[in-house]
């Protein structure tokens, strides 16, 4: 017993126990007040915006442009861009996030110090601030690459500032530590006797990947994918300086465009909007929206995610 | 199932362009996990590079320097003289940090424990779906809420001078990284083998004698994990800060003092930069700083969970 | 499966098109003051010439400098003028001071809360104030209460205006909460009975503009557009667009525009004052 640390419990008598009792309710107490809280705080965040944003959510808000001064119209572009946004940045994420899954899982040597450096990296890219993210995107993508581009194509400042394509990269790496961790984790959960059968059977590491395994492991793939499009339509910090635009009469086209967005649509509502009252169904109605997408997505990913852990009890 | 199964009396000539396609693939799968690291060092890289200039370019140092950073008081970058004082903005983000922690870790870690000893399976089913609400709203919405109704309901209770401060910017804060705290906690503490709580209790241990004195101990390197990545996240935090600390570069211990974080003068200043420029540098040096403080978090953190692996498997 | 060979056509079909459409676009940055003003101007131009594009970003003066300086805009709006080391920066990248075009006016207001009785103020007490040498209100004839200051972000064209004219270059307080727009700074002022904050004229909703006085012997001026006009409010400023060479084709047909009665009408009803 002392081994593992516990410290030795006297048996009760009966006016101890009373006195033990109380505290001992009180600690619960205190713990089952504290969830309350919570989930208190969590119930007036989201009826506060339910509240003052359910009216301003028609079709015409969602389907129009932002007209006099954003006091009026609808938020169509940002959500165009935000969607915009996002496909880009599954485009580029998603192969790379899922190929770093299948070969730390199937084929790197668990002890060596390139896997050591790649689930450290994973990790620490993990908990990298969103705002040193937009500094990477500008210091690098714009200012580098971008310029560089410029360069050799011989153009004045194309590549070489804010675009739609930079920011969805930006937003790529920083939701690459997800899509790896949550595609890693799915293809765990598809039994090792499949595998081994499969390799038994003759198939390649590589057939055995894409026959197999992937398409079993496609609940978590579209998780990760899930949950990396949530966190990736809420950041507004990564966007800052990549590409998000306060205005634009247009909807983007090109990957050198600006684009509105969500995120960055509350923002600049909530901070710079010309009239604070006039915007402020507005903006309401955009929190509104923004949250419900990332709910929507949330929810999807967890379904799935239970899926998947049903799948992994049910092997017991 | 497949049909380009390699069956092993073929051709050796397949067998040894399908060799050549497996080693080609298993490159390119290499290089997808090169990704991460590569990504992790070039933020390092370029980060770092564009606050080299703070350190090594006279021209620079001239107007922005450490020196400069220690000794200066105030910070108003902008102006006939620059003043890039870096004690305000360290002052601002321990301040939002602190009441953040102060916040979210006592609720984070008792609600864990509630949802992993006490609570019964319908609580817990408002409980989780709760939390993950709270972790789905984005910061930047967690921002606004703190502008438009915390913070006046916060000064409607305190009724401090300044609306916008760094109470009002560590509460939000806080009621963001309450998620993270939680998950990990709750985690860790469901980690603990059931043994441990039956023994406990059998040997005549109430419930919350079991919680406090057998399972918070033996999940304590996982709470410490849960409450290190609150912490850095806390730390690079941006959006939450930027829109309810009212971003005034006071140095001072009063909570009810608006504060300017790191990242938050990042965020305002990076738009007006001149690429090059001494703001630009410094900038960037902000950054690279709060890369650092937050990267020591992390490993910190890793360094928590593996104890707490090795520990639970041990036992 | 995620690489849908579609996709990426697409995407490289847009990666080629790209250089073509940029050079449509005309991009207006900066001035958070100028930003409604520079929208509706986008807005109405854009009705009545089909095909153009015009985006406007705010951000604040510096940013539109040096968006302009980094390459990134056509025309920056500022509130202020450019510095000369701004300019020589420029230069460097570009080979041109700059070409600066005054487009409006306006008369940066000084706000209190509608509740506050101090009424009138000389432009050397605001100094005070805002350095944070006079910190309570009843020292300028008000109430007995804590001066709580709002200003902008140190982008702003308004910020570096202020400082230039009111504080004569000296330094703020420590204390004043910056807030990233001036609708941000009428709006915590308006919510905020002790507070004081600044910004252009077109803003000042739900709160007080105060009366300035040149110098303690003078009459308070409050900013409307005639004494903007003549001067004789102590606080008018000329809004400015600024550009790397002088306009030229689809820029100068709009910079031409906004200069013209329909783009000096449009600014008055947003809330500015025209060139003249």
């Amino acid at each position: 017993m002392s081994a593992l640390g516990l410290p030795l419990v006297p048996l009760p008598e009966l006016p101890r126990a009373r006195r033990a009792d109380w505290s001992g309710s009180g600690f619960t107490l205190l713990s089952a007040i504290a969830a309350g809280l919570i989930v208190l705080m969590v119930v007036v965040i989201l009826g506060d915006v339910a509240l003052n944003g359910w009216a301003t959510v028609t079709w015409e808000f969602l389907a129009g442009a932002p007209r006099e001064g954003m006091t009026k119209g609808g938020i169509f572009p940002a959500i165009y861009g935000t969607l915009l946004l996002v496909v880009l940045m599954v485009v580029a994420l998603v192969p790379f996030g899922v190929g770093a899954a299948v070969w730390l899982h199937l084929y790197a040597r668990q002890d060596s110090w390139f896997t050591k450096s790649v689930r450290f990296a994973v990790h620490n890219l993990a908990g990298v601030p969103s705002i040193v993210f937009g500094l990477f995107g500008l210091g690098f993508f714009i200012q580098f690459i971008g310029r560089e581009m410029d360069r050799a194509m011989g153009l004045d400042v194309v590549w070489g500032q804010p675009a739609l394509l930079w920011a969805s990269l930006t937003l790529a790496l920083l939701n690459l530590p997800v899509v790896i961790v949550t595609t890693e984790e799915s293809l765990r959960t598809v039994a090792r006797d499949q595998r081994e059968a499969s390799l038994a059977l003759g198939a390649t590491r590589w057939q055995t990947v894409r026959h197999v395994l992937l398409p079993q492991a496609l609940p978590g793939i579209l998780t990760g994918a899930i949950l990396a499009v949530a966190r990736g339509a809420g950041e507004v910090a990564p966007i800052l300086f990549t590409g998000a635009a306060y205005f634009l009469p247009f909807l983007p086209k090109a990957p050198t465009d600006q684009f509105m967005e969500l995120g960055y649509h509350v923002f600049v509502l909530a901070t710079q909007s010309p009239d604070v009252d006039a915007t402020r169904p507005l903006l309401y109605g955009t929190v509104m929206v923004l949250l419900a997408l990332t709910f929507l997505l949330n929810l999807t990913a967890i379904l799935l995610r239970s899926r998947l852990r049903a799948r992994l009890l049910g092997r017991g | 199932m497949s049909r380009s199964l390699a069956l092993p009396h073929s051709p050796a000539s397949v067998r040894a362009r399908q060799r050549l396609r497996e080693m080609a693939i298993e490159w390119a799968l290499r290089a997808c996990a090169f990704s991460a690291v590569a990504g992790l060092v070039l933020i390092v890289v370029f980060v770092f590079k564009e606050a080299w200039p703070i350190l090594s370019n006279p021209e620079t140092q001239k107007e922005a320097s450490l020196a400069g950073f220690v000794a200066t008081p105030l910070w108003q970058p902008v102006g006939e003289v620059p003043k890039y004082g870096l004690i305000p903005l360290l002052t601002g983000t321990v301040k939002v940090v602190l009441i953040a922690m102060l916040f979210a870790v006592p609720l984070s870690v008792l609600a864990a424990v509630y949802s992993s000893e006490f609570a019964p399976p319908r609580v817990r089913e408002v409980l989780k779906p709760a939390i993950e609400m709270l972790a789905g709203i984005p910061s930047v919405v967690m921002g606004f809420f703190a502008l438009m109704v915390l913070a006046s309901w916060l000064q409607s209770v305190t009724h401090s001078p300044m609306r916008l401060n760094a109470l009002t910017a560590g509460i939000a804060l806080g009621l963001g990284i309450i998620p993270t705290i939680f998950t990990v906690a709750e985690d860790a503490l469901r980690a603990v083998p059931r043994s441990f709580r039956e023994a406990s209790l059998g040997l005549g241990a109430s419930a919350w004698q079991t919680a406090w004195h057998v399972s918070l101990p033996a999940a304590s390197a996982g709470v410490g994990a849960g409450v290190l990545l609150g912490l850095g996240r806390a730390v690079g935090e941006t959006m939450i800060v930027l829109m309810a600390s009212g971003n005034a570069a006071i140095t001072s211990a009063d909570a009810f003092d608006s504060v300017r974080t790191l990242s938050a003068s990042i965020a305002a200043e990076l738009a007006e930069v001149v690429v090059g420029s001494p703001h630009y540098s410094t900038l960037f040096f902000l950054g690279a700083l709060l890369f650092t403080v937050t990267f020591l978090i992390n490993v910190a953190a890793g360094a928590f969970v593996e104890r707490l692996r090795k520990r639970l498997a041990g036992a | 499966m995620k690489r849908n060979p579609l996709i990426l056509t697409l995407i490289a079909a847009t990666l080629v098109t790209a250089p073509v459409l940029a050079g449509k676009a005309i991009t207006v940055k900066g001035s958070d003051t100028m930003v409604i003003l520079g929208q509706r101007w986008a807005e109405k131009y854009m009705n009545e010439n089909a095909g153009q594009v015009i985006m406007v970003t705010g951000g604040g003066s510096g940013t539109g400098i040096a968006a302009l300086i980094n390459g990134t805009t056509d025309v920056c709006q500022s509130s202020r003028s450019m510095k000369q080391d701004e300019k020589l920066k420029l230069r460097d990248r570009y080979q041109t001071m700059g070409i600066e075009i005054p487009v409006a006016k306006d008369g940066l207001a000084v706000y209190v809360h509608t509740a506050n009785p101090v009424k009138e103020l000389t432009v050397e007490q605001l100094g005070e104030i805002y350095m944070g040498n006079v910190t309570n209100w009843k020292q300028v004839g008000g109430p007995d209460a804590t001066i709580i200051l709002y200003g902008r972000e140190n982008s702003s064209g308004t910020y570096g205006f202020f400082k230039e004219h009111v504080l004569k270059n000296k330094d703020f307080s420590a204390r004043v909460q910056t807030l990233p727009g001036t609708a941000a700074v009428v709006n915590a002022v308006a919510k905020d009975p002790n507070g004081i904050g600044y910004g252009g004229a077109a803003y000042a909703k739900g709160v007080r503009d105060v009366g300035m006085k040149k110098d303690a012997g003078a009459a308070a001026v409050l900013p409307t557009a005639a004494t903007v006009k003549d001067g004789s409010y102590p606080l008018s400023r000329p809004l400015f667009f600024y550009l790397r060479k002088a306009p030229s084709g689809d820029t100068k047909k709009f910079v031409d525009w906004v200069l013209s009665a329909e783009g000096q009408k449009l600014a008055v009803e947003v809330g500015y004052f025209p060139l003249n």
